[in-house]
């Protein structure tokens, strides 16, 4: 099994070079000279010297690499072309808050679709698994930022005003100490990810009861009770738990769009600033970030499902 | 397999049972054609279609039924409706009405053209991946997981920050995001059907790799392929009109459906009309093409589980 | 003594529609008797066995009659009373233990589940049960066999571990459903003694469910035969296969391949009615050759002819006398020419690292019929592959005539690949599901003979020459039965004009009566055409009735070579010996 793991993170890496390399070329892709472009109207002869200098673009192409990716190892990512702050504090001010948002997302989402799932696939056909597979459905198309202006319509302005519409948080502030900031936002991520989960929870719960295994359990004289839960529901949950890796890797995109709706102060909504300013240091970094997120969490995934699938489990011995 | 015989325990009648004989009505002309007929019967597609079809005509004909210019200030910012504006005025004083029937083009042509784009090419590298089972496929999927890594918007968004806001450049980076999800999904479906001995019969009379391809193994994904089809249409939309949101697609005084969302975000608490209408449209669309995307993935497994007793 | 497992009328229908699936079902079952159960695909027998632990599939329902075990009708038990019935009273050995035994849970809490629920006593005796239930099937029974999961186990353990189970809390009655399908020979003939010796010792009443007769012969005190849902002939096994009375059970046994080579396999043909669309007549009569006026007013009642031997049918009598089970001795004669259609010389065949094939030599004559037996991973679909081209990981020769053919099918010139063609196992996989059977043959035409006209004509001609109707080249293969389907791939095989044509298990996935009517055809084809056939199977009677020569295979050598009558009479090799011994044959217990 150690073999197995140690392939995955080896992948794992090589993946984070390859992304590396293309989160580095968007630097080239840029129109015309680098630093010109970043700059934008800002750009008076000694700020465009001083960018060049930091982008090392007098350097060759390899080079401008290396020593960009050195900085990322090291957590050096220069300085933000637009307020001059380094980005390494610009984004320590606000993954705390990122995170936590997706913390309390994910301890939400994953036990509540584990259990639909499989509550829906116990009254299989019946009026309310119709009712929830439509539910599911709809929030399945729905973008993310519309659950989230749907959120705010409902909840922030005409309908009921629970909770407040914007967050009025600066980044450097700590979104814990003010939760009912939290909410409507993690409430978006929660409805994102929830019929994704609970539909393959409930799918696979479904194969699980009809399987030759469940049928044995059953004409062995076994109890209800024990053919549930020790026989399907092991079976069961290994695709949910790796979609729910997956998910947990897609929040690392859809805290953009969430952040930006409700103006929470984390990496999602800096990223979107960036952008619109040309900030490109600041984005690759957070870009980085966010890959590398993903990254892990497909491994984690990976590993989930090795630890949980015997038959994996025992074949690398 | 020795001495199984696969008839038994199948057909006891409790599951559909093969007909009698070559005089019976064979179920699949084409095997795609099939499927979405057998789709548009059930309820759910035909609401979606509905839904489809509705947006689409607000969106083409749209600009031609607008009772103002989608740019002419008709009258004070952030008023609520009136004889004149049936949903008021937006934070700068435009017809809400008719700047929403003038946004619906962009979403619809960029949706369209990165859906077909990369569902196009991900089958393409899925069906050679799979196929293939040697170094190909290793370095396609490679490459893929690569792509995988970045989460949609933040492709698009690195992109765009590159190399601006171009909309063709959206259409190509929302695509190519799409590319490896759909070919990591054709892949699996063409592995199982590249195993199956009709296959191996086709290798063993010689027939050239691309007719296999092409012949024996693209017949055989439609399901799946029908159904990433409507998948990555939902997402595209999504997609794009989260970036013309984010203020990063059509540029003002262009009217479009994700930046009149961004335009008057700030005023919503005063008139939500200006959000809240192009927002309906928005989910509703996504919702249409979800229903008929559900429709067809069950009408795949009617189809599929019938032939492949 | 009072029978164990009594059985009244019972009727098993489909929900919703007025379909039954099995009607009229009487038997009975004593302690420590087995009775055998019948029947081919779709004739119901696995929905009886299951009737007997108060199961019914999915879209199923009771709708009549009764089953009383042991005096109790499992009608009338409640929930928790069926469940104290299942695994304690009446048990269930499957006929996959691959799937019926949870991947995710160790052996010891399969088995000590079934102890827990069931069982009285403290917990170090149900310990000691488990343990013992597991030697009395020969199998370890240490910590470190019980802490494993099912996939660590070969296809013959876990079907021990099965038995295990079943016999664990001491029931009264066992439900076998064809559990060593899937087996090979000789853990298959363990398989069955073992679970006969437990009936007998510890007085269980066994129901046997099976499609194959031989196996049957060899287990069975009784046995019945059913046919559409319906048991259509009782009787005890010396009855039944010395003397039995209804057409289909002596069809069917005329249909069985016999490795004494007494006679020649013929099949039934048509096709048995499904449920919803059975007549109210006898369900027979279209494919009977006595059938009569009277057959079509009302389905017969049972007639009982010796103690305890029931048929339904009104000419039971005409029955023995017309409706031969034994036919004459035919010779299997085609001149077997000088001439080699094909040679393997020294071949040895790798998959990645492991060798598979061992200097394999073997000729195939001219217009003769090589069989190549042996069990899985004797290595004798690799062989056949070689031959097509499909495995290229090999070393030495294989020869078309004279000609040396290289490794993939790919390289080889048209011509070669037009003269050998093979014939897959599985008719569910060989064919193309979105094409016609028309497109498919058509293919295979214009790859071979290009620029000829009239397609559809020369479709029509090689359906009609494997005895379908040419308005089938219309059909998706999947409205054509398994047999029709087997037929189209052996219709697109000649469509070649081959001069070798290899055919790879192609009936193990038929019913019996299927296989004898592709055997038949096979044998007709090869007369008209002058083919050379390379028939591969494990099945040691099946050869009888088609081969010349066979060719015995283990662990990637062939080990013994020889005609029919010379390996299956005098076989020189031991593990022939051992294979001829473990095969089970009705005529040795007629």
């Amino acid at each position: 099994m150690t073999r197995l793991i140690v392939r995955r993170l080896l992948l794992g890496l090589l993946t984070l070079w390859l992304i590396s390399l293309v989160v580095f070329a968007a630097m080239l892709a840029l129109p015309g000279d680098a630093a010109t472009a970043i700059l934008g109207r800002e750009a008076t002869p000694e700020r465009v010297a001083a960018l060049r200098d930091q982008l090392n673009l007098e350097d060759s192409v390899v080079s401008q690499y290396l020593q960009w990716i050195g900085g990322v190892i090291t957590g050096s990512f220069g300085e933000s072309a637009a307020t001059q702050q380094p980005v390494s504090e610009l984004l320590s001010e606000r993954v705390g808050n990122s995170l936590f948002l997706v913390f309390v997302a994910s301890i939400v989402a994953i036990p509540l679709s584990i259990v639909i799932g499989v509550w829906l696939a116990m009254k299989r056909d019946k009026p309310v698994d119709h009712v929830g597979s439509t539910v599911s459905l709809i929030l399945a198309a729905l973008p993310e930022f519309v659950i989230g202006l749907g959120l705010v319509l409902l909840f922030a302005t005409s309908v009921f005003q629970w909770f407040p519409a914007v967050s009025l948080l600066a980044p450097g502030e700590r979104a814990w100490e003010a939760p009912e900031y939290v909410v409507l936002p993690a409430a978006t991520l929660v409805l994102a990810v929830t019929p994704y989960i609970s539909r393959i929870m409930r799918g696979s719960m479904v194969e699980v009861l009809e399987s030759e295994y469940v049928t044995m359990a059953r004409l062995k004289g076994l109890p209800e009770r024990t053919v549930i839960w020790r026989h399907a529901v092991p079976n069961a949950i290994v695709p949910a738990i790796q979609v729910a890796a997956l998910q947990l890797a897609w929040m690392a995109g859809g805290v953009v769009l969430v952040e930006y709706v409700f103006s929470y102060p984390g990496i999602g909504q800096l990223l979107v600033e960036a952008v619109a300013n040309r900030d490109m240091l600041v984005v690759q970094a957070v870009v980085m970030l966010a890959a590398a997120v993903y990254v892990l969490m497909n491994l984690v995934a990976d590993l989930a499902t090795i630890l949980v699938t015997p038959k994996l489990r025992t074949a690398a011995r | 397999m020795s001495g199984q015989a696969v008839d038994t325990a199948v057909g006891v009648g409790l599951e559909v049972p093969p007909s009698a004989g070559p005089g019976a009505p064979s179920l699949q002309k084409r095997a795609w054609l099939g499927i979405l007929r057998n789709a548009l019967r059930l309820g759910r597609t035909k609401i979606g279609v509905a839904i489809v079809l509705l947006l689409i005509a607000i969106a083409l004909f749209g600009p031609l039924i607008a009772p103002h210019s989608p740019t002419a200030f008709i009258g004070v910012p952030n008023t609520g409706p009136s004889s004149d504006a049936l949903f008021g005025t937006d934070a700068l004083g435009r017809d809400v009405w008719s700047r929403f029937l003038n946004g619906g083009r962009s979403v619809l042509w960029m949706s369209v053209a990165a859906t077909l784009l990369g569902v196009g090419l991900g089958v393409i590298i899925g069906l050679v991946a799979a196929y293939a089972r040697n170094w190909l496929d290793d370095v396609l999927m490679r490459a893929s997981d690569v792509v995988l890594a970045f989460p949609q918007i933040i492709l698009a968004l690195l992109a765009v920050s590159a190399i601006g806001s171009k909309l063709w450049l959206i259409v190509v980076v929302v695509a190519i995001g799409h590319v490896p999800r759909v070919a990591r999904v054709i892949r699996a479906a063409a592995q199982e059907v590249v195993e199956r001995d009709f296959v191996k019969a086709a290798e063993a009379v010689g027939e050239k790799r691309s007719r296999i391809v092409f012949g024996e193994l693209l017949p055989n994904v439609t399901s799946p392929l029908l159904v990433e089809l409507g998948l990555r249409m939902t997402y595209s939309i999504g997609l794009i009109a989260a970036v013309s949101f984010l203020g990063l697609g059509l540029q003002p005084p262009s009217s479009d459906w994700g930046l009149m969302i961004n335009e008057n975000r700030l005023s919503i608490t005063v008139q939500a009309w200006a959000v809240v209408v192009p927002v309906i449209a928005i989910g509703l669309l996504t919702i249409g093409t979800n229903l008929i995307t559900d429709g067809i993935a069950r009408a795949a497994i009617g189809i599929d589980g019938r032939s492949n007793r | 003594m009072s029978t164990a497992v009594e059985v009244r009328d019972l009727r098993i229908e489909l929900v919703g529609r007025d379909a039954d699936v099995v009607d009229e079902i009487t038997l009975e079952i004593e302690p420590g008797e087995v009775l055998g159960l019948v029947g081919e695909s779709g004739s119901g027998k696995t929905t009886v066995g299951m009737a007997l632990l108060g199961h019914v599939r999915r879209g199923g329902r009771v709708g009549g009659g009764a089953v009383v075990i042991d005096g109790r009708d499992l009608a009338e038990l409640d929930a928790s009373g069926l469940r104290g019935l299942r695994g304690g009273t009446v048990a269930y050995i499957p006929q996959d233990p691959g799937t019926a035994l949870n991947p995710a849970l160790r052996l010891r809490t399969q088995l000590r589940e079934m102890l827990d629920s069931h069982g009285a006593g403290s917990d170090g005796e149900r310990g000691a049960r488990m343990r013992e239930a597991l030697e009395e099937v020969a199998l370890p029974s240490d910590d470190a066999f019980l802490a494993r999961y099912p996939h660590q186990l070969s296809g013959g353990q876990q079907q021990r571990v099965a038995i295990a189970m079943a016999f664990a809390c001491r029931p009264n009655v066992i439900v076998c459903d064809e559990p060593t399908t899937g087996l090979d020979v000789t853990t298959q003939a363990r398989v069955l003694q073992t679970v006969r010796e437990l009936c007998r010792s510890h007085s269980v009443a066994a129901l046997y469910v099976s499609h194959d007769l031989a196996v049957v012969a060899e287990l069975a005190d009784r046995v019945a035969v059913m046919y559409a849902g319906r048991i259509v002939e009782l009787g005890t096994r010396d009855q039944l296969f010395g003397a039995a009375r209804h057409p289909y059970t002596r069809r069917l046994l005329r249909a069985v391949p016999d490795i004494q080579g007494q006679r020649a396999v013929v099949g039934i043909p048509g096709f048995a009615p499904l449920p919803g669309r059975r007549p109210d007549w006898c369900f027979f009569e279209p494919r009977c050759e006595l059938a009569t006026d009277k057959c079509r007013s009302a389905f017969p009642p049972a007639f009982e002819f010796e103690a305890g031997h029931r048929a339904r049918c009104y000419h039971a009598d005409e029955a023995v006398r017309d409706v031969p089970v034994e036919g004459g001795v035919e010779e299997v004669h085609v001149q077997r020419e000088p001439e080699l259609a094909l040679a393997i010389r020294n071949l040895d065949a790798h998959h990645g690292e492991h060798h598979t094939l061992f200097g394999v030599e073997l000729e195939v004559h001219r217009h003769e019929c090589v069989a190549l037996v042996g069990e899985s991973g004797s290595g004798k679909t690799t062989l056949a592959r070689c031959v097509a081209g499909l495995h290229k990981d090999f070393t030495g020769a294989v020869c078309l005539g004279s000609e040396e053919l290289p490794p993939a099918a790919r390289s080889r010139s048209a011509e070669a690949r037009k003269r050998i063609q093979y014939v897959f196992q599985n008719p569910y996989a060989s064919l193309n599901p979105r094409r016609t059977v028309g497109q498919t043959i058509a293919r295979q035409l214009e790859l071979f003979f290009p620029r000829q006209k009239d397609m559809g004509r020369r479709v029509g001609e090689s359906l009609e020459r494997v005895a379908l109707s040419p308005s089938a080249a219309e059909a998706y293969p999947d409205e054509l039965s398994g047999g029709e389907r087997q037929r189209v791939a052996i219709a697109r095989a000649l469509a070649a004009e081959p001069d070798l044509i290899v055919c790879d298990e192609i009936t193990s996935a038929l019913d019996v009566s299927v296989q004898a009517a592709i055997i038949d055809l096979l044998r007709e084809l090869r007369t008209e055409m002058g083919l050379s056939l390379l028939f591969i199977t494990h099945n040691l009677a099946l050869i009888r009735t088609i081969a010349d020569r066979v060719a015995v295979m283990t662990e990637g050598k062939i080990v013994e070579l020889g005609t029919t009558a010379q390996v299956l009479e005098r076989p020189s090799a031991p593990y022939t010996q051992q294979l001829l011994a473990n095969t089970p044959s009705i005529a040795a217990v007629a």
